[in-house]
């Protein structure tokens, strides 16, 4: 069985795993992540896209909204690239009513939240199609955020600072040490999923940031944690609708924020403690909650078409722990075994918000520091990312350089601009085992037609690639991930083959059935039309539906035994009515 | 481009299914690479633009013709179109208007001045000199025809006939455009000779140019003005029942729902005018289903390539010039089936455009020429559709308000006058 030694393990590939790894790798340790599907498959890739100005928590949560606003400005710099300056609005509606709209004001002023109360007209002149009848709007310096390529920058960062990060492999059992009173973890057991070989990684320090998932992992040290998923609906315009993030100025509740993302406007979110972190079952109920609420915010956003809808689950972390709390806040947690459980080697970094993700890395390194020895000092807050240099992320960005560059030809998902340079060096550059790989790094099939037209598209240019390309192997996850300029037509203007970028690696290329790659997508973005099939997201699914089942036979293609390892969770189905079989 | 309310053309790009029946449809993207399609500059495109950008991402909206075809094809109801007309506007407002496309946009202007000596405007205008310095110094193609000037306007002709004309109950409003004003008045005599021809008056009110080529030259504030005017002038007459009848294609649609729809002009008054505004064969059209249509034609035995202009088309009243001509004892009327004439308003004038306006014609002037050698005049409702037809054809094209007044024996087709 394959070995690895290593300081620092970091389970979890969502922001605040690869956050840790950064951190970690940054200050000297030697760091090893694992993820046991794609980087942000988990919450970070499943939420509404939020750059928190703090504004929302200034009554609620004084402290979360100091971090946010401290750590919103940070990330404008380490992170420009992912970030968009939208600018947020609180607004009172006339549902609104009562002193909260004071109590804002003044807790903006006593967290250190920039808030400016402009007038209804001039929030009327930049967002039209605004409730008419809110009575007051304040502006926050809220903005919108890609936590898909964010989180790869972050991983990438860590890699060129020598950390290893193994996608698709998953914690199996953790290796302990020690009997009552001596445990110790000092590793996992691993298991490459997408290959089907298990490994054994020791580490000194084990750190679980596996958020709503934080109980699985402690399950695996023998303790509990007070880690409750709680699910959270988002619901998808199909455009923008407005430029600018729109709060209710009210104690948040459900739906009560409209976030401009990309090319979509979100909806959300709704707050459902579920058992089961994987359960994403979306209920009518909470599609329809998020569009009347929508509808105090922008009248007539519920009858425009609504392109997907999905969940993510929160961890909420519940403090029973009645000894002293080094938890920075109610928000995140932060728990050290070794003072909680007496279990040595194993912290647990959970709660928090996509917001907060390097503040919580340097906590949680901070408390590695105090085990394993002092090295270099945190230093995330004045680095950044690969791509930065690229400037803040604004909504024409791909369709200027598609313009500039003349690649109109070249597009394979028309929606969101994904030209096939794009799509050939992120499956070189990355490692990739399903196209819903390239749709968190490139936006594939993300736009209205949901992949209506660029999955048999893909799907066709990945199998050309595996078949023609007999480039040197790279040894497994060793490839250079490149993301830095992942989403920039202009950069991709031609494929990286011919700039002796890697081939694919041989082992990853045997992984490409291209009757899997298309049935696997095709049920991926299936699974989050079905809660908003009606109007014009109907019309087109039934043009999916020609174009796949009446055109391609897509039912009937041939490797219907093989799966991949998230062809289980594809098939879960988000209806009401329970698990879709798989297909006999 | 920002989305001012629900009502507006921009939402409708949720009614796309990225089917791109309006991509192989387009006469443009299919003979120059330099427009990537309706569905990419339209539907596709708007999800990338937004009010407060560092600068507009795109710019080859700019190569689309105006001539919704795409529209026509949208089995969804994008109103792709209008779309690419506002991105075009949100473009100029970024980099300013050329001075040409303000001369193009204010035709009214141009033609008003030019009018004042007909004689001398013409020759200014119409000699070789000129229009190579207007192509190298403005960018005015030279190949693409420019109208000439007549001698008396049509307000002019109307005053000095005022005492010949019908004096009746039935009353009918004529709105003639620039075009008939300035260039064309023969249209407007063979209109209102059959306006009279079947009893009724004909009301010429005052009024200005509709703003279409101030819309498709991305001049919205002024287009707003214009707008405006006409509905201070005309709604008055649509308020006392008087339908309100135009002979120029693209005027008429301009008034009916162009206007009002790109410029968010929802009132009332915009809604009154735009159900009172006919299509003059539309209107006679209905004359016929209630029987009241003259019947009194005489054979007009040649062979009639027609062609339905788009913005004709746009008016979704099916097609009801050539149900009426049809009528016309001897007289073989040829539909043709093409897509665009490629001239486009203004496009054509274009230097750049010019080219691609031509082989968009192809289609359509292939089409004449097939009819064979006998075929000496063409026909088509829009007036620049008209003088791009006789570019690519070399043949005279006619309104055919002039074909049904000479059916009538109450025109000269080859004159172009009353008899």
């Amino acid at each position: 069985m394959k070995r690895i030694d290593t300081e620092i393990l970091v389970i979890g590939g969502g922001a605040t795993g690869t956050g840790v790894a950064w951190d970690a790798a940054l200050r000297g340790y030697r760091v090893v992540l694992v993820e046991r599907r794609d980087l942000t498959h988990g919450t970070t890739g499943r939420y509404h896209g939020l750059l928190h100005s703090g504004g929302r928590y200034v009554v609620k949560d004084p402290v979360s909204a100091t971090e946010c606003i401290h750590e919103n400005r940070i990330l404008r710099k380490t992170h420009t690239h992912c970030i968009e300056d939208t600018g947020g609005f609180f607004v009172v509606t006339p549902e609104d009513e009562g002193d909260y709209p004071d109590k804002f004001v003044a807790g903006c002023a006593a967290t250190g939240v920039p808030c400016n109360e402009i007038s209804l007209k001039e929030a009327m002149r930049r967002e039209p199609l605004l409730n008419p009848r809110i009575s007051r709007v304040f502006e926050v310096p809220d903005g919108s955020a890609d936590s898909f390529l964010a989180t790869h920058a972050t991983a990438q960062a860590a890699r060129m600072a020598g950390a290893q990060l193994l996608n698709y492999h998953q914690v199996t059992g953790l290796i302990i040490e020690g009997g009552d009173g001596e445990k110790r973890v000092v590793g996992a057991h691993v298991r490459d999923v997408a290959r089907g070989e298990d490994l054994e990684i020791r580490a000194q320090m084990t750190i679980s940031a596996t958020g709503a998932w934080a109980n699985v992992v402690a399950h695996m040290a023998g303790i509990s944690i007070s880690v409750i998923p709680g699910k959270g609906t988002m619901v998808a315009m199909n455009h923008r609708v407005l430029n600018t993030v729109v709060n209710r100025c009210k104690m948040p509740a459900d739906g009560d924020i409209i976030v401009p993302v990309h090319t979509v406007a979100v909806i959300g979110t709704t707050d459902e403690r579920v058992a089961d972190p994987e359960n994403l079952r979306i209920e009518p109920w909470e599609v329809q909650l998020m569009l009347e609420e929508g509808e105090k915010l922008v009248p007539g956003i519920s009858r425009a078409r609504v392109v997907r809808a999905w969940a993510g689950v929160r961890p909420l972390y519940q403090e029973d722990y009645a000894g002293s709390s080094r938890d920075a806040t109610r928000k995140f947690a932060l728990l050290d075994h070794k003072e909680r459980h007496n279990i040595d080697g194993f912290i647990t970094i959970t709660g928090g918000k996509w917001t907060t993700f390097r503040l919580m890395a340097e906590k949680t390194v901070d408390m590695a520091t105090s085990y394993l020895g002092e090295r270099k000092p945190c230093i995330t807050a004045t680095s950044s990312v690969p791509g930065v240099d690229q400037g803040p992320y604004w909504l024409g960005h791909r369709l200027h350089e598609i313009e500039e560059k003349k690649l109109q030809g070249q597009l394979v998902c028309e929606c969101e601009l994904v030209t096939r340079s794009m799509l050939e060096n992120a499956v070189r550059q990355n490692p990739t085992i399903t196209l819903d790989d390239l749709r968190r790094d490139v936006r594939l099939g993300m736009g209205p037609c949901q992949g209506g037209w660029c999955t048999y598209r893909a799907v066709g240019i990945v199998h050309e690639m595996t078949v023609s390309e007999t480039g040197h192997p790279a040894e497994s996850g060793t490839a250079e991930w490149d993301v830095a300029y992942m989403q920039s037509p202009a950069r991709n203007v031609s494929s990286s083959a011919s700039a002796g970028a890697p081939a694919i690696p041989d082992d990853e290329r045997a992984l490409f059935n291209p009757n899997l790659l298309l049935r696997d997508f095709l049920q991926e973005r299936w699974k989050g039309v079905t809660p908003i099939l009606w109007g014009q997201q109907l019309k087109q699914e039934r043009l999916d539906e020609l174009i796949y089942l009446s055109v391609m036979n897509v039912d009937h293609l041939p490797d219907r035994d093989l799966s991949s390892p998230v062809t289980e969770f594809y098939r879960y189905d988000t209806t009401p009515n329970g698990n879709l079989e798989a297909p006999e | 481009m920002h989305t001012e309310s629900w009502q507006s053309v921009g939402p409708t790009l949720d009614e796309c299914i990225k089917c791109n029946i309006c991509a192989s449809y387009c006469p443009v993207a299919a003979v120059t690479d330099l427009f990537p399609g309706p569905k990419f500059v339209g539907p596709q495109a708007q999800r990338f633009r937004e009010n407060g950008q560092p600068h507009s991402p795109d710019h080859s909206v700019d190569y689309c013709s105006g001539c919704r075809v795409c529209n026509e094809v949208c089995p969804t109801g994008v109103r792709i179109t209008e779309i690419n007309t506002r991105a075009r506007a949100e473009l100029a407002e970024e980099h300013g208007i050329p001075l040409r496309n303000r001369m193009l946009g204010r035709n009214d202007v141009l033609a008003k001045l030019g009018s004042i000596v007909p004689g001398l405007a013409n020759f200014g205008l119409h000699n070789g000199l000129s229009r190579t310095l207007a192509d190298s110094v403005m960018g005015i193609s030279k190949g693409a025809k420019l109208p000439r000037w007549a001698n008396d306007t049509f307000a002019k002709w109307m005053k000095k006939t005022a005492e010949q004309r019908l004096k009746s109950d039935k009353k009918v409003v004529y709105y003639h455009g620039c075009s008939t004003m300035y260039y064309e008045p023969f249209i407007g005599k063979a209109t209102v000779a059959v306006f009279e021809h079947h009893g009724y008056e004909v009301i010429v009110p005052e009024q200005g140019c509709c703003g279409l080529p101030l819309l498709n030259n991305a001049e919205f504030p002024e287009a707003r003005k214009y707008h405006q005017r006409n509905l201070d002038w005309l709604t008055p007459y649509a308020r006392q029942g008087y339908p309100i009848v135009g002979t120029s294609s693209s005027c008429t649609l301009t008034l009916k729902e162009e206007a009002p729809e790109m410029l968010d002009m929802h009132g009332p008054e915009a809604h009154e005018l735009t159900m009172a505004v006919w299509d003059i064969f539309e209107w006679l059209r209905e004359l016929q289903e209630s029987g009241q249509l003259q019947t009194d034609f005489r054979p007009l035995p040649m062979v009639l390539p027609y062609h339905s202009p788009c913005q004709y088309r746009a008016h979704r009243i099916g097609s009801p010039s050539l149900e009426i001509m049809s009528l016309i004892p001897e007289l073989d009327i040829r539909e043709s089936h093409a897509r665009c004439c490629g001239g486009a308003g203004t496009y054509v004038y274009k230097k750049e455009k010019y080219q691609i306006a031509m082989d968009v014609g192809a289609e359509l002037f292939d089409f004449v020429k097939e009819q064979g050698a006998e075929v000496t005049m063409t026909s088509c409702n829009s007036e620049t559709c008209r003088w791009h037809i006789e570019t690519g054809t070399d043949l005279p094209c006619r309104h055919p308000i002039e074909i049904l007044a000479a059916a009538y024996g109450l025109y000269d087709l080859d004159t172009r006058d009353l008899v």
